[in-house]
């Protein structure tokens, strides 16, 4: 009963039974988080403690100071011990604030408002932007933005992702089950913030239990709708899911605003929830480490800053067959080459694989034209003429491709039977033109 | 934190990090493996001839692939089994009736000037497999154009030379066509097992169709080209094959004789040669049909497959850029 279909896709083994019945278990508190400035799409925050301060859990440690930007608070209590530059999973180096965890767990201003539901919409906003919360599916782009879009873009539809199309990952999954009604308050703050008369929550099929569940708690409320997606990669890519839920699709390089679509993850919705009800920042978020070589597959609440070796080692360690290990899921998850970094607002998963010949190809071979990329790609562009062009140096022609609308979703170069590196090729190219 | 993790190294690449198990290679087996039952046949009614003739071929593309790269210090691609796929589609064109050399020289032909020459795989214009036959029907027109005589008894070796069905229908009519075949309903199921005169892995339509269902069942090739081939030519048969009046042509009898079946589903479909976007590859399709029928009932030749291919061959790069697949949320094609 969904209004539209995207063209394209793929349907790689899903995997996700290694952690789906695992319910969600709170990771112990490590003694030191990391927790880096910048987790988000924008300008970096600004660190507001200083070595050796003090601070409560859930106190602001890095202040926004311009509109695409998110605050920063600490998720333990303790004692700063250092700022300054630390990896983040992508490889890139972020100013972080190294707080030495008192194992206290003292709250900082924390107050319920049972009343919430009747706050002004710029009161929620600001609930919002004080909270820190970023988009939790991977993007990380601050969440009060996408809540207050210009007045020229009305807004009739607000679509929870709950797709998660990612194989391997569980953690949106486990929210719908386990956090069911708190998702749909969630939404329901996020349509009066944005005066849309539809909220849609978008599940693929493979997890027939969490739409049953999702529309029990719905019930007759006839304004939310919760439908059943096909199950296909990329179903949870902003684009494809408004095409799905609503028949709309958003014009190259557009945003949802353009038709009046805000999507937002569940995960998200909890958190804007937890903001408008208590106040509550966003300091720790749900995570599935998983993978054929995690010792105790788990999906765990793990406090910002938490490093990865920390969070893996809460599930048993790794098993020596390790090849590679990834922040994030597997086709579009960032691989680590260690780990010693840090679980930000946006990590949704901890994925570790053995080495496999189908993960791993240090040679490919010529294009052999089989179209089986153009077929997949769901933005409908061709992939396999952007890695030739790109490979051979002509860049500017790519352009005339639309290099600039790839997503990277790598469906492509997941077909590609020559084991071509498409996505790569396609990176390397738009990171030597201008768009 | 777990110290034996400290030290170890992990792999970094971009994402994705999975990739489904499709391979070049796989594929070109498969679709070798697709023309086995054709060949089969081919061995059944032609005798050991056709068995040498379809070896030789294959022998001597990989073989000719094998010294080109060493002699060039190129890396070694024969394992990807294009080489043999191309090989074994030449034979299965060949008559059975060739002198040895024949095989060799359009093995030679297709794999170092048509594909090695060009770049190797990938970057060949034309149909490796199906210049190599034309360069032969070309050079030695009367040692190609002798058919024999399916008998399959396999060790006589007497044969009996005879015309193509297309060739009777060609020079003396669709009675005569039934006069050699005893009445319709023989003549279709002689042209369905393949007990009739052609080229080695061509004439058993039977075969031909049990390997391109493994090939549909394999999504190694969709419907686009194959189809599009048979309806343009079928309609094309239907309206002009009638020696008398217009609409009263025998579609499958056209569709099952000469080359078409080996050439829609093996030949056409080849991913190199062929467009590669959906639209794209209907216009091949119906092209290769289209001139097929061309030749088949106005030109010089009975049979117009492979020329009907090659020329579509020309053709592709420029289909593929008038054919562009529509931007996601636009009304752009790919490209300004």
């Amino acid at each position: 009963m969904t209004l539209g279909i995207f063209r394209g896709g793929i349907h790689p083994p899903d995997k996700k039974e290694f952690s789906k019945d695992r319910a969600i278990s709170v990771c112990s508190a490590p003694a030191r988080v990391v927790i880096p400035l910048s987790q988000h799409i924008g300008t970096s925050s600004k660190a507001v403690v200083k070595i050796g301060q003090p601070v409560k859990k859930g106190e602001l440690i890095g202040a926004a100071e311009s509109f695409v930007s998110a605050s920063v608070h600490s998720s333990v209590s303790g004692i700063v011990s250092a700022i300054g530059e630390f990896p983040l999973a992508s490889g890139r180096m972020a100013l972080s604030v190294v707080i030495e965890n008192d194992m206290q767990e003292e709250w900082a201003g924390l107050q319920d408002n049972p009343d919430y539901e009747k706050l002004s919409v710029e009161e929620l906003r600001e609930k919002v932007k004080q909270a820190g919360i970023v988009g939790m599916g991977g993007a990380a782009f601050p969440a009060h933005i996408k809540l207050s879009p210009p007045k020229e873009k009305p807004i009739d539809a607000v679509v929870l992702n709950g797709a998660e199309c990612e194989p391997y990952l569980t953690a949106d999954y486990r929210i719908m089950i386990e956090r069911t009604s708190d998702v749909i308050a969630g939404l329901k703050v996020m349509m009066k913030m944005l005066g849309a008369v539809r909220g849609y929550i978008g599940i693929e099929n493979n997890k027939p239990d969490a739409v049953d569940i999702m529309r029990n708690a719905v019930g007759s409320d006839n304004s939310i709708a919760v439908l059943a997606l096909e199950v296909k990669y990329p179903q949870g890519a902003e684009k494809m899911l408004i095409k799905s839920v609503t028949g709309r699709e958003v014009p190259p390089r557009g945003l949802p605003m353009d038709v009046g679509v805000v999507v937002h993850n569940v995960g998200t919705a909890v958190a804007v929830y937890e903001a408008a009800r208590y106040g509550k920042p966003l300091i720790e978020r749900v995570v599935t480490v998983t993978g054929e070589s995690i010792k105790e597959p788990k999906n765990l609440l793990v406090k910002v800053g938490t490093l990865i070796s920390d969070v893996i080692e809460e599930c048993g360690g790794l098993a020596s067959d390790t090849a590679k290990v990834i922040s994030g899921g597997p086709m579009m998850g960032c691989a680590l080459s260690g780990l010693d970094v840090p679980v930000t607002k946006g990590t949704s998963g901890v994925l570790a694989i053995p080495e496999q010949p189908i993960i791993h190809y240090e040679h490919f071979g010529p294009c052999i034209r089989c179209g089986r990329c153009i077929d997949v790609c769901p933005m409908g562009l061709m992939p396999s003429m952007l890695s030739i062009m790109s490979k051979k140096g002509l860049y500017e022609e790519a352009k005339e491709y639309n290099l600039f609308d790839c997503f990277e979703c790598g469906s492509c170069t997941y077909v590609c039977p020559a084991k071509r590196p498409i996505v790569q090729l396609i990176r390397l190219a738009k990171s030597l033109v201008k768009p | 934190m777990d110290t034996n993790n400290k030290d170890r190294q992990f792999l970094v690449s971009v994402s994705p990090h999975i990739r489904s198990e499709e391979t070049t290679s796989r594929i070109m087996w498969s679709v070798s493996a697709a023309l086995l039952p054709a060949a089969a046949m081919g061995a059944y009614f032609f005798g050991p001839k056709a068995v040498i003739t379809i070896c030789l071929s294959i022998i001597t593309a990989v073989l000719t692939e094998f010294i080109y790269q060493k002699g060039m210090k190129k890396k070694n691609t024969i394992g990807d089994g294009s080489a043999f796929l191309t090989g074994l589609l030449l034979g299965l064109n060949l008559p059975a009736t060739v002198p040895f050399y024949i095989p060799v020289v359009g093995a030679v032909v297709a794999i170092l000037i048509t594909k090695l020459i060009f770049g190797g795989l990938g970057y060949n214009i034309f149909n490796p497999a199906l210049v190599g036959r034309a360069f032969l029907l070309m050079s030695f027109p009367k040692l190609m154009t002798i058919w024999m005589q399916p008998t399959a008894a396999f060790v006589k070796m007497d044969a009996v030379t005879t015309a193509t069905p297309l060739g009777i229908l060609k020079e003396e009519g669709m009675q005569k066509l039934l006069e050699v075949f005893g009445d319709s309903f023989n003549l279709y199921m002689q042209m369905l097992s393949g007990n009739r005169a052609g080229s080695i892995g061509e004439t058993s339509a039977i075969a031909l169709l049990a390997g391109a269902g493994f090939l549909f069942y394999k999504r190694y090739i969709s419907w686009h080209i194959p189809f599009s081939f048979l309806g343009s030519a079928a309609l094309m048969a239907w309206i002009f094959g009638g020696k008398t009046a217009l609409f009263s042509g025998d579609p499958l009898l056209h569709i099952m004789s000469g080359g078409m079946l080996l050439g829609s589903f093996f030949m056409a479909t080849d991913y190199v040669t062929s467009p590669a976007v959906k639209k794209g590859q209907i216009l091949f399709g119906a092209g290769c049909g289209l001139l097929t029928m061309l030749i088949r009932l106005k030109g010089g030749y009975p049979e117009g497959v492979m020329f009907a291919i090659l020329i579509m061959n020309c053709l592709t790069p420029m289909i593929d850029r008038g054919f562009r697949t529509k931007v996601f949320g636009s009304d752009r094609r790919t490209a300004r």
